[in-house]
């Protein structure tokens, strides 16, 4: 079980970010869940200043950009 | 690994003498495509307008793709994460100057300014020197530096270069002096932040990809404005008499730097779509030191990042920063409509 969170206050980028992560999730056939974190406070907790960010398991994989679903994917696995 | 780069130098060689070979031969493109394609009538007022759009749009679009790509390569060395950590702990006044200079050259996206700005606080990065960082980070990009350079030349690129980052050093300064920080929502100080950053390692491939997607990502988010302001700056090429702006927006009306401003502040515009516009007033007799007041105040001063921040700063903090920011752009209005 992934627990993939997506930091962000709800940009463009941070939907886009959402989709392309539970994209690569479904192509991999994983179990996962996804979380939307959006309270800013919240977000500082994980030390990212540039949103979107994405944390999996706990683990801030990416801030400030939308990776593309191949490199999530290797994040994801 | 070696043999790769190499392909990558030789193909960036040839890239940039194409870009050359095409870039250099748009002017007179444009003169065949109107006059001997289309057949118009030099001198008149259509021709004059179909010869600019036929000319500006791609010299644009191509001075943008080349220097968002170089910018997007330089951006790959510089995260806010590193900013942060070299502005900490820096006193003011060189803490201020560096602040401006690094918000040129870091990524950012106004939909990211509230992290931003609690993640410096937090890391006891003082006030006026996050607000430096502020003020030049929007107001000076690379977007707007093309379009000034390509439409009037480095020195006018240079001077609203050095003119921004003079407004965020002093403007931060300034708002540093006054001691402001009770006027910050205290939930800000409260917040934790976490030292949990994604440690990336970039090669230079990462750096091309990285600039890539930053043309891919600017490119077809501006290019709609580039056009449209063009067109508008044609229309205006081509019809507007002579000196039509003189009255209103020349050196002669006193008036014209603060209204400028004041109605640059409720327009949220991206720099691709304001500076056609102000090439074309320039060119009917407004005073450049009133269009780059206007231009600044369309960029760096906003509403909506005015609401962005109320988020985190009380309403006499907002204020008294964008009464600053305005401040200064009315002052350097002035000095450039007398030097000039």
């Amino acid at each position: 079980m992934r627990k993939i969170q997506i930091l962000g206050t709800g940009c463009p980028k941070c939907k886009k970010l959402a989709e392309c992560a539970e994209a690569a999730a479904k192509e991999l056939g994983i179990e996962y869940e996804i979380e939307k974190v959006t309270k800013i406070s919240d977000i500082m907790k994980f030390g990212v200043m540039s949103t979107p960010g994405l944390v999996v398991d706990g683990q801030v994989k990416v801030a400030g950009k939308v990776p593309t679903v191949e490199q999530l994917k290797e994040m994801l696995k | 690994m070696k043999t790769k780069v190499l392909k990558w130098i030789l193909f960036s060689a040839a890239g940039v003498v194409i870009w050359w070979l095409i870039y250099s031969n748009l002017s007179a493109f444009a003169g065949w495509f109107t006059y001997s394609l289309l057949k118009m009538e030099q001198g008149r007022h259509l021709a004059s307008a179909v010869e600019f759009f036929v000319f500006e749009t791609p010299k644009v679009l191509m001075l943008l793709v080349l220097v968002v790509f170089g910018v997007g390569i330089i951006r790959s060395f510089f995260t806010p994460e590193r900013t942060r950590k070299i502005l900490s702990g820096k006193s003011e006044s060189v803490g201020n100057v560096l602040a401006a200079l690094l918000g040129v050259v870091t990524p950012f996206c106004s939909c990211s300014a509230v992290p931003l700005f609690v993640g410096f606080v937090t890391a006891g990065v003082p006030l006026g020197v996050t607000f430096s960082f502020l003020i030049s980070a929007p107001m000076i990009n690379e977007v707007a530096l093309v379009l000034l350079f390509g439409m009037f030349g480095w020195k006018v690129a240079a001077l609203y270069m050095g003119v921004g980052l003079l407004i965020a050093i002093v403007a931060g300064w300034i708002l540093g002096r006054l001691h402001m920080e009770k006027y910050i929502e205290p939930w800000v100080f409260e917040t934790q932040v976490g030292e949990n950053v994604a440690g990336q390692v970039m090669n230079w491939q990462d750096r091309i990809n990285y600039g890539l997607t930053a043309v891919r990502d600017i490119v077809l988010k501006v290019w709609i404005y580039v056009i449209l302001g063009i067109a508008v700056g044609s229309g205006i090429h081509g019809y507007v008499p002579e000196d039509f702006m003189a009255s209103f927006m020349g050196k002669g009306a006193w008036w014209s730097v603060p209204l400028a401003v004041l109605l640059g502040v409720p327009m949220y515009s991206n720099a691709a779509g304001i500076i056609p516009i102000v090439k074309a007033l320039l060119e009917k007799g407004a005073a450049l030191g009133t269009v780059l007041a206007f231009m600044m105040a369309v960029i760096g001063l906003s509403l909506p990042e005015a609401i962005i921040l109320r988020n985190i700063l009380k309403p006499k903090l907002v204020f008294t920063f964008f009464g600053i920011v305005a401040a200064g752009i009315i002052i350097i209005g002035y000095l450039f409509n007398m030097v000039f």
